[in-house]
């Protein structure tokens, strides 16, 4: 029951920020990029609920913006790596053999870079921007999805069902992404919801370093990271981007527990 | 135990292997002319070529690559901007990064383990649900959010602890519960679950009947078992947090490795951006096999596989 609610909540959180981003250009009460340097640093107020940076901007704007970005980025790459990943990771548990280790080789490299650091690296090769860092998060969830699919589909291919459409003649292809795929689909979605959250981490902390979406883009990360040095003056700009990757990544951790829950009936009493 | 041992070391050599063929290639992945891209836009040819000798960019990859691993090792590899050796500079920033690391798990996994066993004894009551709403709590904080969050309430309004920099006890404080919060609530959640599923076994019931205290049979009989795999989650713990400490190194102007990497990234010293990432790596491979091996001997079932 308690489960269910967390479930419930997360999905509201993400339903709302998903709609505060699509909408983004309508209820965002100022132009996030407007500036007034004559109220620059100013407090939250009436006018500006969570206050205005350095040069004025609109913080609660910038907010909301943020969401637009961070969703659509986070996503895409979500999207991008679950496609490759469970293309790759279901190949490698379906064939095996030599395939199965090269790939899952070369997967075990790229998780030797712990964390971020792999996103670093990838960011130091290509770049800052919206682009790479879509690419650099498509290669970060990458083995993730790869293990998840390879995993369930080892399990799922000795089953009978898979004799039978091999009986009636279906070829490999057919039978790997027709017969067995859609049952390993739960922990896949599972992973993707999840991996949501990592990705908006990710996306901020490579905008608080320097290495993500560049300013003057409303970023969450990025103004945070100015937001440090004016913290003595400004306390409120180090508080509302913040808040807001926080309530974010909440959501879907809570949306993609409550689901794992919902679709293993089995892990529910742990 | 000894084959386990030389299997797993088999495994790591050829990632060993791949991750610095990795880490070497980071600037020949870079599209365009590395000597180029070393010597930054708008430098004169003449710049470029002497950089091109310097580095041996015209040599074979293999043998810029042997000379890469050689370099770091012998002091060869210098940085761009210091034309330190790599190794001298990199290995003073790694220890401080250890350092944090280390006080973070220390602190970490105390609080997350006795955490873990309390919300497992008192399952579904509001203390199992404060526990495990706090741990969803940590691992949803972005990590330089809850810094920034630290250093506003301890250091400036509270002024009880330095907002940053290296120095005494009191300046891996904050830095250190920054980087522990996540992995705090992650060994809680898996001390609990592991500490659940130990409670229903028979012998912990049998001890129970044969009216021993609860609290001995918890700390003596349970404890003992639920606690394995809660090592190799705290060992992986301590390889993430080498990696994710960059942002905490950040907010707080920790002097770490990670913070060195971002830093050379942006003054495009790739010899310092390779040999720290390729260390790293190496150390989190390393770090990963131990907690294999621990875990073997920590669990007598896994070896007899």
């Amino acid at each position: 029951m308690r489960k269910n609610k967390m479930a419930t909540l997360g999905a509201f959180i993400v339903i709302a920020i998903v709609i505060i981003g699509i909408l983004a250009p309508i209820i965002s009460p100022y132009d996030p990029n407007a500036q007034d340097l004559y109220n620059s640093l100013e407090g939250p107020s009436l006018k500006h609920p969570f206050g205005v940076d350095l040069y004025g901007r609109d913080i609660l704007s910038r907010v909301i913006w943020g969401a637009r970005i961070s969703l659509s980025i986070s996503f895409t790459a979500v999207l991008l790596s679950g496609m490759l990943g469970i293309m790759l990771g279901a190949i490698a548990g379906y064939f095996g053999g030599i395939i199965d280790e090269i790939i899952m080789r070369i997967f075990d490299m790229l998780l030797s870079f712990p964390d971020i650091l792999l996103a670093i690296a990838i960011v130091a090769i290509l770049g800052p921007g919206k682009l790479n860092l879509i690419l650099a998060l498509t290669i970060y969830s990458l083995p993730q999805f790869a293990r998840i699919t390879r995993g369930s589909v080892i399990s799922e291919k000795n089953n009978e069902y898979v004799d039978a459409a091999r009986l009636m003649g279906e070829n490999d292809i057919s039978i790997l992404f027709r017969y067995i795929l859609p049952n390993c689909i739960s922990p896949i979605i599972v992973q993707g919801t999840m991996r949501m959250a990592t990705a908006i981490l990710v996306i901020s902390g490579l905008g608080f370093l320097g290495l993500g979406i560049q300013p003057p883009t409303p970023e969450w990360g990025t103004d945070l990271s100015v937001a440090r040095t004016y913290l003595r003056v400004a306390p409120h700009m180090g508080i509302f981007p913040g808040l807001a990757i926080f309530i974010t990544v909440m959501g879907f951790n809570f949306f993609g527990d409550g689901l794992n829950d919902a679709l293993n009936p089995r892990l529910k009493d742990r | 135990m000894k084959n386990l041992l030389i299997r797993r070391l088999l495994l790591v050599i050829p990632i060993l292997f791949g991750v610095s063929v990795l880490s070497f290639l980071l600037l020949h992945l870079i599209p365009g002319d590395p000597a180029r891209i070393i010597a930054g836009i708008g430098a004169a040819p003449e710049d470029v070529e002497v950089i091109r000798k310097e580095f041996n960019l015209d040599a074979p990859l293999y043998v810029q690559y042997i000379s890469f691993i050689t370099g770091l090792f012998n002091g060869n590899l210098k940085s761009i901007n210091t034309q330190d050796a790599v190794i001298k500079e990199i290995i003073p920033r790694f220890v401080n990064t250890f350092q944090l690391s280390l006080f973070s798990i220390f602190v970490s996994s105390i609080i997350g383990i006795t955490f873990g066993i309390i919300a497992a004894v008192k399952r579904n009551t509001w203390i199992d649900n404060l526990v495990m709403g706090f741990s969803l709590f940590g691992i949803s904080m972005p990590i330089f959010w809850l810094g920034i969050l630290l250093m506003l309430v301890f250091s400036l309004y509270l002024n009880i602890l330095p907002p940053g920099g290296k120095g005494g006890f009191q300046h891996i404080i904050l830095p250190g519960i920054t980087l522990g919060v996540a992995s705090a609530a992650i060994v809680a959640r898996m001390t609990r679950a592991s500490m659940l599923q130990v409670l229903n076994q028979d012998y912990i019931r049998t001890a129970l009947s044969t009216g021993l205290p609860k609290g001995k049979v918890i700390v003596k009989y349970a404890l003992k078992n639920a606690l394995i795999p809660v090592v190799t989650v705290v060992g992986l713990q301590f390889g993430y947090m080498l990696g994710g400490a960059v942002l905490t190194e950040s907010v707080f102007g920790w002097p770490g490795l990670g913070r060195l990497i971002v830093d050379s990234i942006f003054n495009r010293d790739y010899p310092v951006v390779q040999a720290g990432i390729l260390l790293i790596a190496v150390v989190f491979v390393l770090v990963n096999l131990g907690v294999d091996l621990l875990y073997a001997v920590l669990d007598p079932r896994i070896r007899r596989r």
